[in-house]
Parts: C-alpha cells; structure tokens; sequence
C-alpha cells in the first residue's frame, strides 16, 4: 500500500494529545517504580536492627560489614527479592488474564489456578517431602492442568464468560480445602509453614527459594511483554484482533502458558499470596489511565503491594502477620465491590 | 491501490459446533466494487463476514483470497490486505479516540518499530474522512452511539487496505450521518479502488449504494446481482416473508422497496390484492 501523501503541519492535535498521553502513562509508571525501589530499600533497612542505606549498599556490593551482612545479606535481602519478583509476577500475570478474559474478576488467583499450584505444592512438600526444585515443577504442572480443566469445563463455542469465573471459583474452593487438608493432617508443622500455604507470606526465604522463581522471572516476563500489544489488541474482541493482524489462538495460548508458569512459580516460592494477582491490575490501571499496556504497571503494582503489606505485616502491628493476611484484607472488600458491580453490568478492566 | 485482489467463497459450509449456519454458499466478490448483502436477521450475514475475513474457518469448502486460501496466509499479511468492521466490536474502558484509531495501524507495525509518519498520516486521514478529528482527546465510552460508530469507521479506514468488509457500517447513525458514511465509503471505492462488501438492512441504501447486491435467506445465497435484477418484490418477500412493491427510486433511479404492513397502506399492491393480509 502506498503511503504517499502531502505532510502537514507538525503539531497536530492528535500527534500532541496521543504525547501527552504517552508522558502522562510513563510518568505514572515510574512514579511506581520510585516507590517499589523505595519499600525495597526500606525492607533491607528495616527490622529489629535499624541498618542505614550506606550499610545497606555496602553489604548489597558485597562487602563484609559485621552484623549487618548477617541480617540483611542472608536473612533481609532474600525476603525482598523474593517480595518484589513474585509481587510482580502476580501482578503481571493478573493483568494478563483479567485482559485476555476482559474481566477484572477472571484473575488466576480467583479462578483457581494459584489454587492449582499451591495444592501442588504443599502435597510435595508436606506429603511426598520432595526439593524445592521439583516442588516448582509439581507446581507448575498443577496449574497448567487447573487452567486446562477449567478452561474445558468452561469452553463453549469459544464464549469464556461468566461461567468461566464461577467454575474457576468453585475449583479454587476444592483445591483450598486440599491444601487445608493437608496442612491439618501434618499436624508436626508449625503455623508459619501453613500460613505460608494457606495465604501466602515471605518468611522462610532463602536463596535455594527464591532462585527459581528469578531465573522464571527473567525468562517468562519478557515472553509476556512481547505480547503485550497483541493481548491489547484482543480486548475489542477475537474478531477485531484478527483483522487487525492477531495470530488470536496462538497469543491465548501463549500468554496463558508464560502467565500461569509464572503465577505457578511465585505461588512456589512465596505461596498463594492473596489477592495481588487480583488488585495489580486495577489499581494499575487506576495509576497509569486507559489506553497503553498495562503489564508493566501491574507488575510494578504486584511488586509494591508484596512489598508494602509485608512491611506492614511485620512492623506495624503487636503480632507478625505473613504477607498474605495484609493483602488478603486489602483484597477482599474490592472482591466484594466488583461482585456487586459485575452483577449488575459486564464489567472490564 | 489496486482492484486486482480477488475474494471468492468457494461452497463453504460455516456454523458453530455442531449447527450449520451457512452451506454450501457460493460467492465472488466484485473487486474493486461495492458489494451490499442484506438478508433477515439470522440469516448467517455477519458469519459470512466472519468467514470471508478468515475469522471463521469453513467447514467445508474455502474461501480464496488472490488465488490462495485465506486460511493458509499469514493473519497480518490478510490484515494488511483486508479489514473488517464487525458488528459489535468491543473497546476496553477509557481508551481514547485517538489511541483507538492508532490500534488500526497494527498489522503495519513490526513487533518493536516506533509510530511512523505514515501510521500518523493515515489516523489523521481516517479522522478527517469519518469527521471525528475533534474527538480524539475523548474516552471511547463517552460518546453517542453515532459518534463511537464513526470512531470505528475510522479505525477500519486507518488499516489502509484493499479490501474492507463492514458488518453493518450504518448502525446507531441519524440518516444524515448514514449517507455520509456511505458516501464516504463510495469515495473511497470510487478514488482508491478499494473493494466493499457491507452488510445494510436498509435495502434502499443498499440499493441505492451498492454496485453488486447479494440476498441471503437461511444461509444460503438467493440472488446476487445488479441492484436492479435482485430487488424486486419477490425476493423481498422470499427473503424477509414482507410484501412490497418495488418503484424506481426518484433520486437516483435505483429500486425502492415500499413496503406493505397490515396497516396504512392506502392502495393494496396489484401484486398482492388478492392475497388476505397476513405477516408472514
Ligand atoms: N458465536 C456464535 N456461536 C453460536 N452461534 C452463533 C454465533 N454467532 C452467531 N450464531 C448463530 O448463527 C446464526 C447466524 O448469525 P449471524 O450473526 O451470522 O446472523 P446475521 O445474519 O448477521 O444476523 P443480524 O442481522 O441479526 O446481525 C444465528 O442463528 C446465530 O444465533
Ligand atoms: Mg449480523
């Protein structure tokens, strides 16, 4: 096609608003990348020693600083690694699903698929008593096999709808009550293994933990991001994204895999951490506004709210509370609200 | 800007799951025409679109776009040859006009390359040509009916290509706004060479504006042909169970369909005087 016409003008109306709008998205984003960098900081920094930022650095570049290269090398610096990247997991992987299925509620630790991994898990950990690596890869098979039979018990002509959200819903009660099961029946473990299983929570974090879920990180979040223009061509629906040039079962297909690999992961490392998954997305695109991708928004939002409630969790009250707790409170309501909401009109993201 | 695409419907068969909407149907595109289907509702127009737009792979038979099925081409190589307008496309919440139009450069744009100045150009042309160019700062799901209409139109004009199917174009418009739109997709027929096939319910329009007509009736194909062949009282009868009586249209000398309710109608057709009143 011949693209030979006159020039115009430069500064068109269009050309600026579509700038502004584009500044305004970045500016926002690196708003909350300020902020994720910031309680990042401060979780190395905080705790029952007080470590100022210069210790920190130093023992981050590897230096030997007495006390503090104990505290915040070995014990601090995996807790936050392991807070942001599978925060951002989440949430990229939330926002993934919550666009591909237009619907805020159609996030995978809502239908089931967190749900699918951490029953995994626990029944490797606690039943067949198997390594962490192969704790991850039990996991991940599980939620790819909760994503397949939800996605064939919800399959009609192509149509994932509501029913999806509620089949997904029902099965992550079931695999809930496998985990509960199981934790109780391992009457020797102590609640902080549970809780882990049951809400999610940062403790216990080493290295030997948090690895795995890096090296999936690095791989599996620029696989998303390079869908991610054709994944927000698929909210005007299958058959606009086609004609407008989207291959639209092979993104689905790959975009589901990368997202509930990495859902299964973070979920292996840190447990099913309430709601981040859920709320990333749309707090997301409360921060950053309509009409870009919101993929990295969301990670970054999944990433500050890990970070935030286990700050919280474990500074701001009498009792240490795990991560989950704190997002599971902040979560809950916004279910509600969206329960309500939806009842009433379709709603999207 | 050529008409030498060629888009042929060799006896497909089309349904969902187990039904059968469409068989056995047959139909060449006129290139570089403008090409109206009309039918009742559920007759398998919009399926039709879907397929012809390799949205919807044919049970049977093929669909041939320039001489190769169109399922066999590579999805964005289709997109830059032919775009759809669907029936009800979706828009996500707050998007804005321009960023929305903007999306309709897609299948001219490589993975990771920057906005062009002919990805500019286009928008600004398809913003001009749908007259939106004071929208573009407004959030989609603000506008009338009308207006998220045209936004639409525009974003189908900004793929720029050869062939464009647009599943009822003229929905939600005032008739002021349904004749610019059919006049601007004339234009752009008349100017460029680009192939239509539209699906119009109003079959004055579609007679009034389309080069080649195609009836459907129960997903098959009952007539296609010169407005003139096509529109007349029987097919209308056949195609919706409605009498009328056909008149040359006196603005442009096509065929008008007046039809004949069970009320106001003053002088019974000849056709049908004889015949007791009854819908169907
Ligand atoms: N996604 C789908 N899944 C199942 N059946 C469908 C689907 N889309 C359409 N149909 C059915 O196929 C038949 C033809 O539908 P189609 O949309 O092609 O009709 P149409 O001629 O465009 O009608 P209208 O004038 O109302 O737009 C209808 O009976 C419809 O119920
Ligand atoms: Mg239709």
């Amino acid at each position: 096609m011949s693209t030979a016409y006159a020039t115009r003008p430069s500064p068109s109306p269009l050309r600026a608003g579509r700038r502004r709008r584009v500044a305004s998205r970045r500016r926002a984003a690196a708003l909350l990348g300020v902020l994720v960098l910031t309680l990042f900081a401060l979780s190395l920094m905080v705790g029952q020693t007080f470590y100022g930022p210069g210790e920190v650095w130093r023992v981050v570049l590897g230096q030997d600083v007495p006390g503090a290269s104990f505290t915040v090398g070995t014990l601090r610096l995996p807790r936050a690694v392991l807070g942001l990247v599978a925060g951002a997991s989440l949430g990229i992987a939330g926002v993934t699903f919550q666009t591909m299925l237009r619907n805020p509620l159609a996030s995978p630790d809502i239908i089931g698929i967190s749900a699918g991994a951490s029953a995994a898990a626990v029944v490797g950990i606690v039943v067949l008593r198997v390594d962490e690596a192969l704790v991850s890869g039990m996991a991940i098979v599980a939620a790819l096999v909760t994503a397949l039979v939800i996605y064939l018990l919800a399959y009609r002509d192509g149509v994932l709808g509501t029913r999806l959200i509620l089949i997904g819903i029902g099965i992550a009660a079931m695999l809930d009550s496998v985990v509960a099961y199981v934790i109780v029946r391992a009457a020797a473990w102590d609640l902080q293994v549970a809780m882990r299983w049951l809400t999610g929570s940062l403790n216990g974090a080493t290295w030997g933990i948090v690895l795995p879920l890096v090296v999936a990180a690095a791989v599996l979040m620029p696989a998303l991001l390079a869908q991610s223009r054709q994944l927000d061509l698929l909210q005007h629906g299958d058959d606009t994204a086609s004609a407008l040039g989207v291959r639209v079962e092979r993104t689905r297909l790959t975009v589901i895999v990368a997202a509930v690999a990495l859902i299964a992961f973070a979920t292996a490392a840190a447990g099913p951490i309430a709601f981040v998954a859920f709320l990333a997305g749309p707090i997301a695109a409360r921060v950053v506004g309509a009409g870009g991708s919101l993929m990295i928004p969301a990670a970054l939002t999944g990433a500050l709210l890990v970070l935030a409630a286990d700050l919280a969790g474990q500074h701001l009250f009498g009792t240490r509370y795990p991560v989950g707790v704190i997002t599971g409170v902040l979560g809950a309501p916004y279910l509600v609200y969206l329960l309500i909401r939806t009842n009433r009109a379709g709603g999207s993201l | 800007m050529t008409d030498s695409h060629t888009l042929v419907a060799e006896r497909v068969s089309l349904g969902y799951g187990d039904r059968t909407v469409v068989e056995g149907l047959d139909l060449t595109v006129p290139p570089g025409r403008i090409t109206a289907i009309v039918g009742a509702n559920a007759c398998g127009k919009s399926t039709l679109l879907r397929a012809l737009s390799r949205l919807l792979a044919p049970s049977q038979g093929q669909v041939v776009l320039d001489g190769k099925a169109v399922h066999t081409q590579p999805t964005k190589a289709v997109a830059r040859t032919m775009g759809l307008l669907p029936q009800s496309p979706l828009a996500p919440e707050g998007i804005a006009v321009a960023d929305l139009v903007a999306r309709g450069r897609s299948p001219h744009q490589r993975m990771l390359s920057r906005w062009a100045v002919a990805d500019e150009q286009a928008v600004e042309e398809a913003l001009g040509l749908t007259g939106t160019s004071d929208l573009v700062d407004r959030a989609v799901d603000e506008l009338s009916g009308g207006q998220r209409q045209r936004v639409w139109i525009a974003m189908a004009l900004a793929q720029q290509t050869d062939i464009l199917l647009l599943d009822e174009p003229t929905t939600y418009l005032d008739i002021c706004h349904q004749i610019e739109v059919l006049d601007l997709l004339t234009d752009l027929n008349r100017t460029r060479g680009t192939t239509i096939v539209m699906v119009l319910h109003d079959l004055n329009l579609a007679a009034r504006y389309a080069d080649h007509l195609v009836a459907m009736c129960g997903g098959r194909l009952l007539a296609g042909g010169r407005p003139e062949d096509v529109l007349t009282a029987a097919t209308v009868e056949q195609v919706f169970g409605l009498r009328s009586q056909v008149v040359a249209d006196p603005v442009s000398g096509k065929p008008m369909v007046l039809p004949i309710g069970r009320h106001h109608t003053s002088t019974p057709s000849p056709a049908h005087a004889h015949a007791a009143p009854h819908a169907r």
